[in-house]
């Protein structure tokens, strides 16, 4: 009797390190959930297109995206943005001079530019903020310690901070159940819409664009993206700082 | 030892009972921000560090300042320092307890800190800040320990302690450069980037960390009459000097860089500083007073007639707190977010539980300096009565 509840113990014990070591043996699924129509780039990149764009278009891709994501609206400057109207000049103000008078002034679209070399992924303590193989930056709303390195890191101030707890400021009926709701004390950001891409959809806000917005890969000559950026001028944002901006406008 | 902790003259319970009562004020708005998360704060999404990252980067400073009596004393035979160099390393545990316990209130997630060691990710310069803190805390607590412990026993020191004191010197020099090196590397803040911004750090240490010592130390002689030796003071006294005249000039060649080339992005932040943007001057006249105190002090402690007198020196070593403080403690750190990425100006002015939890820590910090000192102070009275 003693010796066979040891070799129980026993067993039982070995099948939990094996388990631990090598979960897929035990039918545990890894990774994300990934859909046959998936959308794969060698480096995904957006570009904007100013002269489409217009006030009431812009409004229309902040709401997308920010309803897609349960962002939340707090009314003071402790809030959280992912994409947002900004001044030319507040964007551009390295690349403008004091005769740009009436553009100065015109609304953009500002965001995360998912950066080549992000310096956000860079001081991260946690890896919380990470760079995907295909260029997006991602956070790890799990991992995150709340430390803020990456909003002094971002050049772009593309960052966002939960000072509050975002679900006080969201509507229990308007929620969108496929994305989470953030705690408090983390960060977040534009993610490119990755969750929609891995479903096989274009980002909200290319969506919501009406063709104003472009999305594609930056590796295929052939791409959208690729052929409007040979054709016409465009701009990225500090390119001096080597961050190597993802997010293109056309001027 | 630490039983001498614990015998104390009512002065000194009174004081510990003051302390208490400041951190248990500081706790509770602790307990606020835990619960409504770091709203209570006046940091924003422009503004995202504050009063409690700057206080860190000040005391990071204070604590790496033990090394100036560490070096004459173990490289140069500097034998004043002997019987104060225990109160420098016991002040050095207590300011890193207290910039460590900054970062853990500047944390959204403070239950998740582990996680720095759980992924240890060595490009991040917040990781080596952890590595280098929390390294000279535990140098510091067995150098300190184990030396006072000998003396106790009116033996030398161990031989095996030495490696620890020697490594003590270059990683306190570390510990600021460190701290400089999470602002001086962030390729979007012209302000922090700049390679001055590690020897300027160092500069206003080794100004600031020595001026707090020897007001304690005359703090010591009037409440504990116990007088740590006049020639360690003045020799304290000459290397806030050279430090304060180091750290003024540091400060004058950045300017000059901003200045004199007018590159705008550089600009902008010492005209935000030092007379306002936009409307926005709050900190201006704190940064006037923080250059004229620095120059001040200067002044008087440039004449050794000066220093030889107590009452002066306690009042420039007053100047020189004042000065670095607000260089450090306010200025230092807005400045940087603001003009923000966007060029635009705001202020911002800590909110009140952030106020109170910080000085809540700097209770504790007081009260780990009073109740480690009361040891240090107690076996050297021991062993000088004998």
């Amino acid at each position: 009797m003693k010796n066979s509840r040891r070799k129980f113990i026993k067993f039982a014990g070995m099948a939990a390190l094996g388990w631990s070591i090598c979960p897929s043996l035990a039918g545990a699924r890894s990774g994300p959930r990934q859909s046959a129509d998936r959308l794969r780039a060698e480096r995904w990149a957006m570009v904007i297109d100013s002269e489409k764009l217009n006030d009431e278009l812009m409004d229309k891709c902040i709401e997308a995206c920010h309803k897609l994501h349960n962002v939340p609206d707090i009314p003071n400057d402790q809030n959280i943005k992912w994409i947002w109207k900004e001044p030319f000049y507040n964007l551009f103000h390295d690349q403008s001079h004091g005769y740009l008078k009436d553009k100065k002034s015109i609304p953009f679209l500002s965001l995360c530019n998912h950066c080549d070399n992000p310096p956000c992924v860079r001081v991260c303590p946690t890896q919380a903020t990470f760079s995907r193989d295909d260029g997006i930056v991602l956070m790890d709303f799990h991992r995150c310690i709340g430390c803020r390195f990456c909003m002094a890191g971002c050049p772009y101030g593309s960052r966002s901070f939960n000072y509050f707890n975002p679900r006080n400021f969201l509507d229990d009926d308007q929620l969108v159940h496929d994305y989470p709701t953030r705690e408090m004390g983390v960060v977040e950001k534009c993610e490119f819409c990755a969750h929609l891409l891995d479903q096989g959809d274009m980002p909200a806000c290319v969506e919501a664009s009406e063709g104003a917005i472009l999305f594609g890969d930056l590796n295929d000559p052939n791409s959208d993206v690729r052929k409007v950026l040979r054709e016409r001028y465009s701009l990225v944002r500090k390119p001096k700082l080597g961050t190597d901006p993802q997010v293109y406008y056309l001027i | 030892m630490l039983e001498k902790a614990i015998k104390g003259s009512a002065l000194y319970w009174i004081w510990l009972l003051v302390l208490l009562a400041v951190i248990g004020v500081g706790f509770g708005a602790y307990l606020q921000q835990l619960d409504q998360g770091l709203s209570v704060t006046a940091l924003n999404r422009d503004v995202s560090w504050g009063l409690y990252i700057a206080q860190l980067t000040f005391l990071v400073g204070v604590a790496a300042s033990a090394v100036m009596m560490v070096i004459p004393m173990y490289l140069h035979n500097h034998k004043a320092f002997a019987r104060m160099l225990i109160l420098g390393e016991f002040m050095a545990v207590a300011t890193i307890i207290m910039c460590l316990l900054f970062v853990v209130v500047d944390l959204g997630q403070p239950q998740r800190l582990w996680n720095v060691v759980l992924y240890p990710t060595p490009s991040s310069v917040l990781f080596w800040d952890m590595v280098v803190l929390n390294g000279y805390l535990f140098l510091n607590i067995l150098i300190g320990w184990v030396t006072l412990q000998a003396e106790r026993k009116r033996v030398g020191p161990p031989k095996w302690i030495k490696p620890f004191i020697y490594i003590s010197i270059p990683w306190a020099i570390s510990i600021h450069t460190v701290t400089a090196f999470l602002y001086a590397g962030l390729p979007g803040r012209d302000f922090w980037l700049t390679a001055s911004m590690a020897p300027s750090f160092l500069a206003s240490a080794f100004a600031a960390g020595p001026a707090l010592l020897i007001l304690l130390a005359f703090a010591v002689k009037i409440f504990a009459k116990w007088d740590p030796g006049r020639e360690a003071i003045q020799s304290l006294a000459k290397i806030v000097t050279y430090a304060l005249a180091a750290y003024l000039f540091l400060i004058g060649c950045k300017i000059f860089t901003a200045g004199y080339s007018m590159v705008p992005d550089k600009l902008a932040h010492w005209q935000y500083l030092y007379f306002g943007l936009e409307g926005h001057t709050m900190l201006s006249g704190f940064m006037w007073a923080s250059t004229a105190a620095g120059v001040a002090a200067l002044l008087i402690l440039l004449f050794p007639k000066n220093r030889q007198a107590d009452n002066i020196l306690a009042f420039a070593c007053v100047l020189v707190l004042i000065s670095t403080w607000i260089e450090k403690g306010m200025g230092l750190i807005t400045a940087g977010f603001v003009p923000t990425p966007m060029k635009e100006v705001l202020t911002y002015a800590p909110s009140g539980p952030e106020i109170l939890i910080t000085l809540g820590i700097y209770g504790i910090g007081f009260l780990i300096i009073t109740v480690l000192w009361k040891v240090g102070i107690g076996v050297r009275r021991e062993i000088e009565a004998t």
